[in-house]
Protein backbone atom coordinates (compact mmCIF):
# COMPACT_ATOMS: atom_id res chain seq x y z
CA UNK A 1 0.00 0.00 0.00
CA UNK A 2 1.21 3.55 -1.04
CA UNK A 3 0.73 6.57 1.15
CA UNK A 4 -2.46 7.66 -0.76
CA UNK A 5 -5.68 6.69 -0.22
CA UNK A 6 -7.86 5.48 -2.58
CA UNK A 7 -11.61 6.38 -2.01
CA UNK A 8 -14.35 4.10 -3.55
CA UNK A 9 -17.52 6.13 -4.65
CA UNK A 10 -20.02 3.35 -6.11
CA UNK A 11 -17.97 2.36 -9.55
CA UNK A 12 -15.34 4.83 -9.00
CA UNK A 13 -12.06 5.30 -7.29
CA UNK A 14 -11.29 8.83 -6.16
CA UNK A 15 -7.58 9.99 -5.69
CA UNK A 16 -6.41 13.20 -3.83
CA UNK A 17 -2.97 14.32 -4.65
CA UNK A 18 -1.87 16.59 -1.68
CA UNK A 19 1.60 16.11 -1.25
CA UNK A 20 4.32 16.83 -3.17
CA UNK A 21 5.21 13.82 -5.62
CA UNK A 22 8.43 11.99 -6.39
CA UNK A 23 8.95 8.97 -8.33
CA UNK A 24 8.32 6.04 -5.47
CA UNK A 25 5.14 7.67 -4.50
CA UNK A 26 4.36 7.82 -8.41
CA UNK A 27 4.76 4.84 -9.23
CA UNK A 28 3.15 3.51 -5.95
CA UNK A 29 -0.10 5.10 -6.83
CA UNK A 30 -0.09 3.96 -10.29
CA UNK A 31 0.36 0.58 -9.16
CA UNK A 32 -2.18 0.85 -6.17
CA UNK A 33 -4.67 2.21 -8.93
CA UNK A 34 -4.33 -0.96 -11.04
CA UNK A 35 -5.00 -3.44 -8.66
CA UNK A 36 -7.81 -1.31 -7.48
CA UNK A 37 -9.20 -1.26 -10.77
CA UNK A 38 -9.82 -4.50 -11.27
CA UNK A 39 -10.38 -5.61 -7.93
CA UNK A 40 -13.25 -2.87 -7.58
CA UNK A 41 -14.09 -3.84 -10.97
CA UNK A 42 -13.93 0.36 -10.76
CA UNK A 43 -15.67 2.29 -14.29
CA UNK A 44 -14.07 5.58 -13.31
CA UNK A 45 -11.18 6.64 -11.87
CA UNK A 46 -10.75 10.75 -10.48
CA UNK A 47 -7.93 12.31 -9.31
CA UNK A 48 -8.25 15.53 -7.42
CA UNK A 49 -5.14 17.75 -7.90
CA UNK A 50 -7.24 20.97 -6.09
CA UNK A 51 -4.29 20.59 -3.72
CA UNK A 52 -1.19 21.17 -6.48
CA UNK A 53 0.07 24.28 -6.75
CA UNK A 54 2.08 23.43 -9.50
CA UNK A 55 1.95 20.70 -12.64
CA UNK A 56 4.80 20.02 -13.79
CA UNK A 57 5.71 17.49 -16.84
CA UNK A 58 6.76 14.70 -14.14
CA UNK A 59 3.01 15.45 -13.15
CA UNK A 60 1.96 15.21 -16.84
CA UNK A 61 3.60 11.73 -17.41
CA UNK A 62 2.00 10.54 -14.66
CA UNK A 63 -1.72 11.44 -15.20
CA UNK A 64 -1.09 10.75 -18.84
CA UNK A 65 0.34 6.78 -17.68
CA UNK A 66 -3.11 6.64 -15.45
CA UNK A 67 -5.18 7.20 -17.87
CA UNK A 68 -3.66 4.81 -20.19
CA UNK A 69 -3.62 2.39 -17.59
CA UNK A 70 -7.22 2.64 -16.96
CA UNK A 71 -8.32 2.97 -20.21
CA UNK A 72 -6.89 -0.85 -21.00
CA UNK A 73 -8.97 -1.95 -18.24
CA UNK A 74 -11.77 -0.10 -19.49
CA UNK A 75 -12.60 2.66 -16.99
CA UNK A 76 -12.65 6.28 -17.25
CA UNK A 77 -10.36 8.48 -16.22
CA UNK A 78 -11.19 12.42 -15.50
CA UNK A 79 -8.41 14.71 -13.62
CA UNK A 80 -10.39 17.55 -11.24
CA UNK A 81 -10.00 20.62 -9.25
CA UNK A 82 -6.85 22.14 -11.50
CA UNK A 83 -6.56 25.42 -10.09
CA UNK A 84 -6.61 28.55 -12.85
CA UNK A 85 -2.61 29.61 -12.16
CA UNK A 86 -1.97 26.15 -12.96
CA UNK A 87 -4.19 25.86 -15.98
CA UNK A 88 -2.93 29.07 -17.38
CA UNK A 89 1.06 27.81 -16.79
CA UNK A 90 0.04 24.46 -18.52
CA UNK A 91 -0.97 26.34 -21.80
CA UNK A 92 1.72 28.51 -21.55
CA UNK A 93 4.22 25.15 -21.12
CA UNK A 94 2.36 23.78 -23.92
CA UNK A 95 1.32 20.39 -21.72
CA UNK A 96 -1.27 18.56 -23.08
CA UNK A 97 -2.94 15.68 -21.49
CA UNK A 98 -4.00 13.13 -23.82
CA UNK A 99 -6.62 10.64 -23.16
CA UNK A 100 -7.41 12.61 -19.83
CA UNK A 101 -10.98 14.03 -19.29
CA UNK A 102 -11.12 17.15 -16.70
CA UNK A 103 -13.86 18.68 -14.43
CA UNK A 104 -14.26 20.99 -12.44
CA UNK A 105 -14.90 19.47 -9.51
CA UNK A 106 -15.70 16.09 -8.04
CA UNK A 107 -19.41 16.79 -8.23
CA UNK A 108 -19.14 17.27 -12.02
CA UNK A 109 -16.42 14.48 -12.16
CA UNK A 110 -18.83 12.17 -11.05
CA UNK A 111 -21.69 13.08 -13.10
CA UNK A 112 -19.29 12.85 -16.48
CA UNK A 113 -18.20 9.59 -15.74
CA UNK A 114 -21.84 8.48 -15.17
CA UNK A 115 -22.97 10.41 -18.22
CA UNK A 116 -20.34 8.29 -20.13
CA UNK A 117 -20.86 4.91 -18.69
CA UNK A 118 -24.80 5.33 -19.06
CA UNK A 119 -24.52 6.63 -23.01
CA UNK A 120 -21.80 3.72 -23.19
CA UNK A 121 -19.41 5.27 -25.11
CA UNK A 122 -16.08 3.42 -25.43
CA UNK A 123 -12.93 4.87 -23.97
CA UNK A 124 -11.68 5.56 -27.34
CA UNK A 125 -14.36 8.15 -27.82
CA UNK A 126 -12.91 10.77 -25.33
CA UNK A 127 -12.61 14.14 -26.40
CA UNK A 128 -8.88 15.29 -27.10
CA UNK A 129 -7.52 18.09 -25.68
CA UNK B 1 21.32 45.52 -11.20
CA UNK B 2 21.34 44.89 -7.32
CA UNK B 3 21.70 41.59 -6.37
CA UNK B 4 19.42 41.07 -3.09
CA UNK B 5 19.81 37.45 -2.11
CA UNK B 6 21.78 34.38 -3.38
CA UNK B 7 21.70 31.17 -2.05
CA UNK B 8 22.79 27.53 -3.01
CA UNK B 9 21.20 24.37 -2.42
CA UNK B 10 22.15 21.05 -3.77
CA UNK B 11 19.73 19.17 -6.39
CA UNK B 12 20.36 15.28 -5.69
CA UNK B 13 17.67 13.48 -4.44
CA UNK B 14 13.82 13.41 -5.31
CA UNK B 15 13.53 15.02 -1.62
CA UNK B 16 15.50 18.10 -2.93
CA UNK B 17 13.22 18.88 -6.16
CA UNK B 18 10.73 19.29 -3.50
CA UNK B 19 13.02 21.83 -1.47
CA UNK B 20 14.09 23.58 -4.18
CA UNK B 21 10.38 24.66 -5.29
CA UNK B 22 9.91 25.40 -1.90
CA UNK B 23 12.84 27.79 -2.19
CA UNK B 24 11.99 29.28 -5.41
CA UNK B 25 8.65 29.89 -4.08
CA UNK B 26 9.50 31.61 -1.15
CA UNK B 27 11.81 33.70 -2.95
CA UNK B 28 8.99 34.86 -5.85
CA UNK B 29 6.46 35.61 -3.04
CA UNK B 30 9.19 37.53 -1.31
CA UNK B 31 9.60 39.30 -5.15
CA UNK B 32 5.92 40.41 -5.05
CA UNK B 33 5.31 37.92 -7.67
CA UNK B 34 1.75 37.86 -8.74
CA UNK B 35 0.52 33.81 -8.37
CA UNK B 36 0.46 33.21 -11.96
CA UNK B 37 4.15 34.26 -11.96
CA UNK B 38 4.54 32.35 -8.83
CA UNK B 39 3.40 29.38 -10.48
CA UNK B 40 5.16 29.93 -13.61
CA UNK B 41 8.89 30.27 -12.02
CA UNK B 42 8.22 27.22 -10.08
CA UNK B 43 7.04 24.68 -12.32
CA UNK B 44 10.25 25.89 -14.62
CA UNK B 45 12.18 25.58 -11.60
CA UNK B 46 10.50 21.98 -10.94
CA UNK B 47 11.17 20.61 -14.56
CA UNK B 48 14.75 21.93 -14.52
CA UNK B 49 15.49 20.40 -11.77
CA UNK B 50 14.38 17.42 -12.37
CA UNK B 51 16.31 16.92 -15.04
CA UNK B 52 19.23 17.96 -13.16
CA UNK B 53 18.49 14.89 -10.74
CA UNK B 54 17.54 12.19 -13.65
CA UNK B 55 19.85 12.93 -16.08
CA UNK B 56 23.13 15.61 -14.67
CA UNK B 57 23.66 13.10 -11.74
CA UNK B 58 22.59 15.60 -9.46
CA UNK B 59 23.63 19.04 -9.20
CA UNK B 60 23.30 22.44 -7.56
CA UNK B 61 21.13 25.16 -7.43
CA UNK B 62 21.42 28.80 -6.83
CA UNK B 63 19.10 31.24 -6.02
CA UNK B 64 19.53 35.00 -6.50
CA UNK B 65 16.79 37.71 -6.07
CA UNK B 66 17.53 40.57 -8.07
CA UNK B 67 16.31 44.54 -8.40
CA UNK B 68 16.99 46.55 -11.39
CA UNK B 69 15.49 50.06 -10.19
CA UNK B 70 11.79 49.41 -9.57
CA UNK B 71 11.86 45.68 -11.13
CA UNK B 72 12.36 42.56 -9.22
CA UNK B 73 13.35 39.63 -10.25
CA UNK B 74 14.38 35.84 -9.58
CA UNK B 75 17.14 34.19 -11.28
CA UNK B 76 17.57 30.12 -10.95
CA UNK B 77 21.37 28.46 -11.97
CA UNK B 78 21.37 24.82 -12.29
CA UNK B 79 24.37 23.19 -12.73
CA UNK B 80 25.43 19.97 -13.26
CA UNK B 81 28.98 17.87 -13.64
CA UNK B 82 26.68 15.42 -15.90
CA UNK B 83 27.59 13.66 -19.35
CA UNK B 84 26.34 16.64 -20.50
CA UNK B 85 23.49 17.39 -23.59
CA UNK B 86 24.91 16.13 -27.23
CA UNK B 87 22.96 18.20 -29.42
CA UNK B 88 21.37 21.12 -27.52
CA UNK B 89 19.33 21.95 -30.47
CA UNK B 90 17.59 18.85 -30.36
CA UNK B 91 16.91 19.09 -26.47
CA UNK B 92 15.63 22.40 -26.98
CA UNK B 93 12.67 20.86 -29.58
CA UNK B 94 9.10 20.67 -28.27
CA UNK B 95 8.71 17.27 -27.60
CA UNK B 96 11.86 15.59 -27.74
CA UNK B 97 12.49 13.63 -24.38
CA UNK B 98 15.61 11.21 -24.17
CA UNK B 99 13.35 9.64 -21.17
CA UNK B 100 10.46 8.13 -21.90
CA UNK B 101 8.29 11.19 -21.03
CA UNK B 102 6.40 13.96 -22.38
CA UNK B 103 10.00 15.84 -22.74
CA UNK B 104 9.11 19.58 -22.74
CA UNK B 105 11.79 20.36 -19.86
CA UNK B 106 13.97 22.58 -21.48
CA UNK B 107 11.63 24.03 -24.25
CA UNK B 108 8.45 24.66 -21.99
CA UNK B 109 10.45 25.58 -19.04
CA UNK B 110 11.81 28.25 -21.77
CA UNK B 111 8.60 29.73 -22.32
CA UNK B 112 8.02 30.06 -18.63
CA UNK B 113 10.62 32.13 -18.03
CA UNK B 114 11.82 35.86 -18.96
CA UNK B 115 15.36 34.63 -19.94
CA UNK B 116 16.99 31.17 -19.93
CA UNK B 117 20.04 30.22 -21.14
CA UNK B 118 21.62 26.91 -21.31
CA UNK B 119 25.43 26.04 -21.45
CA UNK B 120 26.61 22.46 -21.68
CA UNK B 121 28.74 20.15 -23.93
CA UNK B 122 29.17 15.76 -23.69
CA UNK B 123 31.48 15.61 -21.18
CA UNK B 124 31.65 19.34 -19.31
CA UNK B 125 28.06 18.91 -17.55
CA UNK B 126 25.22 21.35 -17.72
CA UNK B 127 24.87 24.83 -16.28
CA UNK B 128 20.93 26.05 -17.00
CA UNK B 129 20.02 29.39 -15.80
CA UNK B 130 16.29 31.00 -16.10
CA UNK B 131 15.25 34.27 -14.57
CA UNK B 132 11.54 35.89 -14.69
CA UNK B 133 10.89 39.75 -13.61
CA UNK B 134 8.05 40.76 -12.15
CA UNK C 1 28.38 77.39 7.01
CA UNK C 2 29.23 79.73 4.20
CA UNK C 3 29.25 83.50 4.16
CA UNK C 4 26.57 84.33 2.09
CA UNK C 5 24.38 81.06 3.84
CA UNK C 6 24.96 83.47 7.18
CA UNK C 7 23.72 86.09 5.16
CA UNK C 8 20.33 84.67 4.21
CA UNK C 9 19.94 82.99 7.31
CA UNK C 10 20.39 86.20 9.38
CA UNK C 11 17.92 88.02 7.05
CA UNK C 12 15.10 85.30 7.54
CA UNK C 13 16.05 85.01 10.99
CA UNK C 14 14.99 88.41 11.50
CA UNK C 15 12.72 89.30 9.38
CA UNK C 16 10.21 85.75 9.08
CA UNK C 17 7.64 87.71 9.66
CA UNK C 18 8.05 90.22 6.95
CA UNK C 19 9.07 87.41 4.53
CA UNK C 20 5.75 85.78 5.55
CA UNK C 21 3.35 88.11 5.05
CA UNK C 22 5.06 89.47 1.51
CA UNK C 23 4.55 86.11 0.08
CA UNK C 24 1.39 85.65 0.85
CA UNK C 25 0.43 89.06 -0.78
CA UNK C 26 2.55 87.61 -3.49
CA UNK C 27 0.68 84.61 -3.94
CA UNK C 28 -2.96 85.84 -4.35
CA UNK C 29 -2.06 89.18 -6.05
CA UNK C 30 -4.67 89.01 -8.88
CA UNK C 31 -3.13 87.79 -12.35
CA UNK C 32 -0.77 85.23 -10.56
CA UNK C 33 -1.38 81.37 -11.80
CA UNK C 34 -3.57 80.06 -9.30
CA UNK C 35 -4.38 83.32 -7.27
CA UNK C 36 -7.81 82.38 -6.62
CA UNK C 37 -6.21 79.02 -5.39
CA UNK C 38 -4.17 80.39 -3.05
CA UNK C 39 -6.69 82.50 -1.32
CA UNK C 40 -7.52 79.96 1.72
CA UNK C 41 -6.14 78.70 5.03
CA UNK C 42 -4.55 75.64 4.38
CA UNK C 43 -2.37 77.55 1.95
CA UNK C 44 -1.20 79.84 4.68
CA UNK C 45 -0.72 77.13 7.07
CA UNK C 46 1.68 75.83 4.43
CA UNK C 47 3.29 78.50 3.40
CA UNK C 48 3.92 79.03 7.39
CA UNK C 49 5.29 76.01 7.89
CA UNK C 50 7.52 76.20 4.65
CA UNK C 51 9.28 79.17 6.05
CA UNK C 52 9.68 77.70 9.10
CA UNK C 53 11.53 74.39 7.30
CA UNK C 54 13.34 76.95 5.55
CA UNK C 55 14.70 78.69 9.05
CA UNK C 56 15.74 75.07 10.38
CA UNK C 57 17.05 73.69 6.95
CA UNK C 58 19.28 76.96 6.21
CA UNK C 59 20.00 76.77 9.80
CA UNK C 60 21.20 73.09 10.10
CA UNK C 61 22.47 71.95 6.82
CA UNK C 62 23.12 73.24 3.68
CA UNK C 63 22.06 75.21 0.94
CA UNK C 64 23.50 73.80 -2.12
CA UNK C 65 22.33 70.45 -0.84
CA UNK C 66 18.62 69.48 0.38
CA UNK C 67 18.82 65.69 -0.18
CA UNK C 68 20.59 65.94 3.16
CA UNK C 69 18.36 64.22 6.66
CA UNK C 70 18.52 68.31 7.63
CA UNK C 71 16.23 68.92 5.26
CA UNK C 72 14.27 66.29 5.47
CA UNK C 73 10.88 67.59 7.41
CA UNK C 74 11.32 70.36 4.41
CA UNK C 75 11.20 67.09 1.82
CA UNK C 76 8.12 66.29 3.85
CA UNK C 77 6.36 69.02 3.37
CA UNK C 78 6.68 69.32 -0.51
CA UNK C 79 5.47 66.10 -0.68
CA UNK C 80 2.57 66.92 1.16
CA UNK C 81 2.32 70.40 -0.41
CA UNK C 82 2.26 68.34 -3.80
CA UNK C 83 -0.14 65.85 -2.85
CA UNK C 84 -2.84 67.63 -2.21
CA UNK C 85 -2.36 69.87 -5.21
CA UNK C 86 -2.44 66.32 -7.50
CA UNK C 87 -5.78 65.30 -5.34
CA UNK C 88 -7.40 69.04 -6.41
CA UNK C 89 -6.12 68.62 -10.14
CA UNK C 90 -4.08 71.44 -9.41
CA UNK C 91 -1.76 72.05 -12.73
CA UNK C 92 2.27 71.72 -12.06
CA UNK C 93 2.93 75.09 -13.16
CA UNK C 94 0.71 76.35 -10.03
CA UNK C 95 1.95 74.26 -7.54
CA UNK C 96 5.63 75.02 -8.31
CA UNK C 97 4.43 78.88 -8.31
CA UNK C 98 3.48 78.33 -4.61
CA UNK C 99 6.93 77.63 -3.92
CA UNK C 100 8.60 80.20 -6.66
CA UNK C 101 7.13 82.93 -5.40
CA UNK C 102 8.82 83.21 -2.53
CA UNK C 103 11.80 84.35 -4.01
CA UNK C 104 10.25 87.66 -4.93
CA UNK C 105 10.08 88.89 -1.40
CA UNK C 106 13.27 86.80 -0.23
CA UNK C 107 15.01 89.03 -2.42
CA UNK C 108 13.49 92.10 -1.92
CA UNK C 109 14.44 91.84 1.75
CA UNK C 110 18.28 91.10 1.22
CA UNK C 111 18.42 93.92 -1.33
CA UNK C 112 17.41 95.91 1.52
CA UNK C 113 19.99 94.28 3.79
CA UNK C 114 22.81 94.09 1.64
CA UNK C 115 22.66 97.87 0.32
CA UNK C 116 24.60 99.18 -2.61
CA UNK C 117 27.32 96.53 -3.12
CA UNK C 118 25.94 95.13 -6.66
CA UNK C 119 28.46 92.19 -6.07
CA UNK C 120 27.57 91.38 -3.02
CA UNK C 121 23.92 91.38 -3.65
CA UNK C 122 24.52 89.10 -7.11
CA UNK C 123 25.95 86.63 -4.98
CA UNK C 124 23.57 86.05 -2.14
CA UNK C 125 20.90 86.31 -4.62
CA UNK C 126 22.45 83.87 -6.95
CA UNK C 127 22.86 81.41 -3.53
CA UNK C 128 19.40 82.48 -2.30
CA UNK C 129 18.25 81.46 -6.35
CA UNK C 130 19.96 78.05 -6.02
CA UNK C 131 18.18 77.09 -3.07
CA UNK C 132 14.92 77.63 -4.05
CA UNK C 133 15.30 76.39 -7.65
CA UNK C 134 16.26 72.78 -5.87
CA UNK C 135 13.58 72.98 -3.67
CA UNK C 136 10.98 74.11 -6.79
CA UNK C 137 12.04 71.02 -8.34
CA UNK C 138 11.90 68.80 -6.05
CA UNK C 139 8.44 70.03 -5.49
CA UNK C 140 7.47 69.19 -8.87
CA UNK C 141 9.22 65.69 -9.13
CA UNK C 142 6.88 64.96 -6.09
CA UNK C 143 4.07 66.31 -7.90
CA UNK C 144 4.66 64.05 -11.22
CA UNK C 145 5.02 61.12 -8.96
CA UNK C 146 1.81 62.18 -7.59
CA UNK C 147 0.13 62.43 -10.91
CA UNK C 148 1.78 58.72 -11.84
CA UNK C 149 0.33 57.16 -8.71
CA UNK C 150 -3.29 58.35 -9.29
CA UNK C 151 -2.90 57.38 -12.91
CA UNK C 152 -1.83 54.00 -12.29
CA UNK C 153 -4.72 53.58 -9.29
CA UNK C 154 -7.07 54.79 -12.15
CA UNK C 155 -5.62 52.45 -14.82
CA UNK C 156 -6.63 49.92 -12.10
CA UNK C 157 -9.99 50.84 -11.28
CA UNK C 158 -10.78 51.15 -14.70
CA UNK C 159 -9.51 47.55 -15.90
CA UNK C 160 -11.49 45.60 -13.00
CA UNK C 161 -14.51 47.62 -14.17
CA UNK C 162 -13.99 46.70 -17.67
CA UNK C 163 -13.68 42.81 -17.03
CA UNK C 164 -16.78 42.21 -15.18
CA UNK C 165 -17.42 38.39 -15.54
CA UNK C 166 -21.56 37.92 -15.83
CA UNK C 167 -23.28 34.43 -14.54
CA UNK C 168 -26.03 34.34 -17.09
CA UNK C 169 -27.56 30.92 -16.28
CA UNK C 170 -26.47 27.96 -13.62
CA UNK C 171 -23.26 26.79 -15.36
CA UNK C 172 -22.96 29.80 -17.54
CA UNK C 173 -21.10 32.76 -17.58
CA UNK C 174 -20.58 35.15 -20.09
CA UNK C 175 -17.65 37.52 -20.15
CA UNK C 176 -18.16 40.70 -22.48
CA UNK C 177 -14.69 42.74 -23.40
CA UNK C 178 -14.47 46.02 -24.11
CA UNK C 179 -12.12 47.51 -25.39
CA UNK C 180 -8.48 46.53 -26.76
CA UNK C 181 -6.69 43.34 -25.47
CA UNK C 182 -3.10 43.70 -24.90
CA UNK C 183 -0.78 41.36 -22.85
CA UNK C 184 -1.61 43.10 -19.33
CA UNK C 185 -5.33 43.08 -19.72
CA UNK C 186 -5.71 39.59 -21.34
CA UNK C 187 -3.58 38.17 -18.42
CA UNK C 188 -5.84 40.08 -15.91
CA UNK C 189 -9.31 39.16 -17.54
CA UNK C 190 -7.84 35.51 -18.30
CA UNK C 191 -7.28 34.81 -14.29
CA UNK C 192 -10.39 36.75 -13.35
CA UNK C 193 -12.65 34.67 -15.77
CA UNK C 194 -10.85 31.45 -14.48
CA UNK C 195 -11.50 32.20 -10.26
CA UNK C 196 -15.12 32.59 -11.48
CA UNK C 197 -15.53 29.65 -13.56
CA UNK C 198 -14.16 27.79 -10.03
CA UNK C 199 -16.10 29.45 -7.71
CA UNK C 200 -19.60 29.16 -9.69
CA UNK C 201 -18.75 25.65 -11.05
CA UNK C 202 -19.51 27.00 -14.91
CA UNK C 203 -19.82 24.46 -17.53
CA UNK C 204 -19.72 27.15 -20.19
CA UNK C 205 -18.14 30.55 -20.49
CA UNK C 206 -19.50 32.77 -23.39
CA UNK C 207 -16.26 34.91 -24.22
CA UNK C 208 -18.54 38.16 -26.07
CA UNK C 209 -15.96 40.28 -28.42
CA UNK C 210 -18.76 42.65 -29.87
CA UNK C 211 -16.86 45.30 -28.03
CA UNK C 212 -13.11 44.64 -29.30
CA UNK C 213 -12.65 46.85 -31.90
CA UNK C 214 -10.12 44.55 -33.80
CA UNK C 215 -8.80 40.95 -33.48
CA UNK C 216 -5.34 40.63 -34.44
CA UNK C 217 -2.55 37.78 -34.08
CA UNK C 218 -1.65 38.79 -31.26
CA UNK C 219 -5.63 39.18 -29.61
CA UNK C 220 -6.18 35.66 -30.97
CA UNK C 221 -3.30 34.13 -29.41
CA UNK C 222 -4.99 35.58 -25.66
CA UNK C 223 -7.98 34.18 -26.72
CA UNK C 224 -6.98 30.82 -27.36
CA UNK C 225 -4.62 30.38 -24.64
CA UNK C 226 -8.10 31.93 -22.19
CA UNK C 227 -10.29 29.16 -24.32
CA UNK C 228 -7.27 26.77 -23.73
CA UNK C 229 -6.94 27.00 -20.06
CA UNK C 230 -10.50 27.24 -19.38
CA UNK C 231 -10.76 23.76 -21.10
CA UNK C 232 -7.92 22.31 -19.21
CA UNK C 233 -10.03 22.92 -15.93
CA UNK C 234 -12.59 21.01 -17.17
CA UNK C 235 -14.84 24.44 -18.49
CA UNK C 236 -15.53 24.84 -22.13
CA UNK C 237 -16.22 28.62 -23.88
CA UNK C 238 -17.85 29.75 -26.48
CA UNK C 239 -17.28 33.03 -28.65
CA UNK C 240 -19.65 34.93 -29.11
CA UNK C 241 -20.18 39.05 -31.32
CA UNK C 242 -18.22 38.14 -34.23
CA UNK C 243 -18.46 40.91 -36.86
CA UNK C 244 -18.66 40.05 -40.13
CA UNK C 245 -15.46 42.03 -40.63
CA UNK C 246 -13.88 40.33 -37.52
CA UNK C 247 -14.58 37.09 -39.24
CA UNK C 248 -12.77 38.22 -42.52
CA UNK C 249 -10.07 39.17 -40.48
CA UNK C 250 -9.36 35.66 -38.75
CA UNK C 251 -9.49 33.69 -42.27
CA UNK C 252 -7.17 36.35 -44.05
CA UNK C 253 -4.67 35.78 -41.16
CA UNK C 254 -4.85 32.37 -41.18
CA UNK C 255 -5.94 31.87 -37.64
CA UNK C 256 -7.33 28.93 -36.24
CA UNK C 257 -9.49 29.70 -33.21
CA UNK C 258 -10.62 26.17 -33.01
CA UNK C 259 -13.85 27.40 -30.57
CA UNK C 260 -17.77 27.39 -31.43
CA UNK C 261 -18.53 31.00 -32.59
CA UNK C 262 -21.30 32.37 -32.49
CA UNK C 263 -22.62 36.22 -34.16
CA UNK C 264 -24.54 36.95 -30.98
CA UNK C 265 -24.86 35.91 -27.99
CA UNK C 266 -28.23 35.54 -27.80
CA UNK C 267 -26.82 32.07 -29.95
CA UNK C 268 -24.30 31.33 -27.60
CA UNK C 269 -26.60 31.60 -24.92
CA UNK C 270 -29.17 29.30 -27.10
CA UNK C 271 -26.38 27.04 -27.46
CA UNK C 272 -24.91 26.90 -23.67
CA UNK C 273 -28.31 25.86 -22.71
CA UNK C 274 -28.92 23.37 -24.97
CA UNK C 275 -25.34 22.05 -23.90
CA UNK C 276 -25.97 22.41 -20.29
CA UNK C 277 -29.03 20.19 -21.06
CA UNK C 278 -31.80 23.17 -20.34
CA UNK C 279 -34.40 24.31 -22.39
CA UNK C 280 -36.71 27.47 -22.33
CA UNK C 281 -40.62 26.43 -23.00
CA UNK C 282 -43.45 29.12 -23.84
CA UNK C 283 -45.79 28.58 -21.56
CA UNK C 284 -49.46 27.92 -23.04
CA UNK C 285 -51.20 31.22 -23.45
CA UNK C 286 -54.00 31.46 -20.44
CA UNK C 287 -57.22 30.28 -20.85
CA UNK C 288 -60.53 33.14 -21.18
CA UNK C 289 -61.28 31.97 -17.02
CA UNK C 290 -57.93 32.60 -15.66
CA UNK C 291 -57.49 36.14 -16.65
Amino acid sequence: MGEIPILKIRDCLLVSIQVDMHDRLAMALQDDLTQRIVQDRARGVMIDISALEIVDSFIGRMLNNIAAMSRVLDAVTVVVGMRPAVAITLVELGLTLTGVRTALNVDRGLEMIRGIIDRGEREDDRRDR
Amino acid sequence: MIVETDDTMPVRTSDDVVRARQAVRARAVAAGFSLVDQTKIITAASEIARNTVDYGGGGTLRIETLRNGQRRGVRLTFADQGPGIADLKLAMTDGYTSGNGLGLGLSGAKRLVNEFDVTSAPGQGTVVTLARWK
Amino acid sequence: MTDYQNLILSVIEEQHPQLLADWLSALTRAGRPGAALHRDHDTAEQAKRFVEQLRSGIRNGKIDDISTRDWAPMRELLEDVSRSRVAQGISPTETATFVLSIKEPLFELLRRNVGDDADRLARVVWAATQLLDQIGLFTIECYQKGREELIGRQQQELLELSTPVVQLWDGILALPLIGTLDSARTQIVMESLLQRIVASGAEIAIIDITGVPTVDTLVAQHLIKTISAARLMGADCILSGIRPQIAQTIVHLGLELNVISKATMADALRLALHRTRKAIVDRAAPSPRET
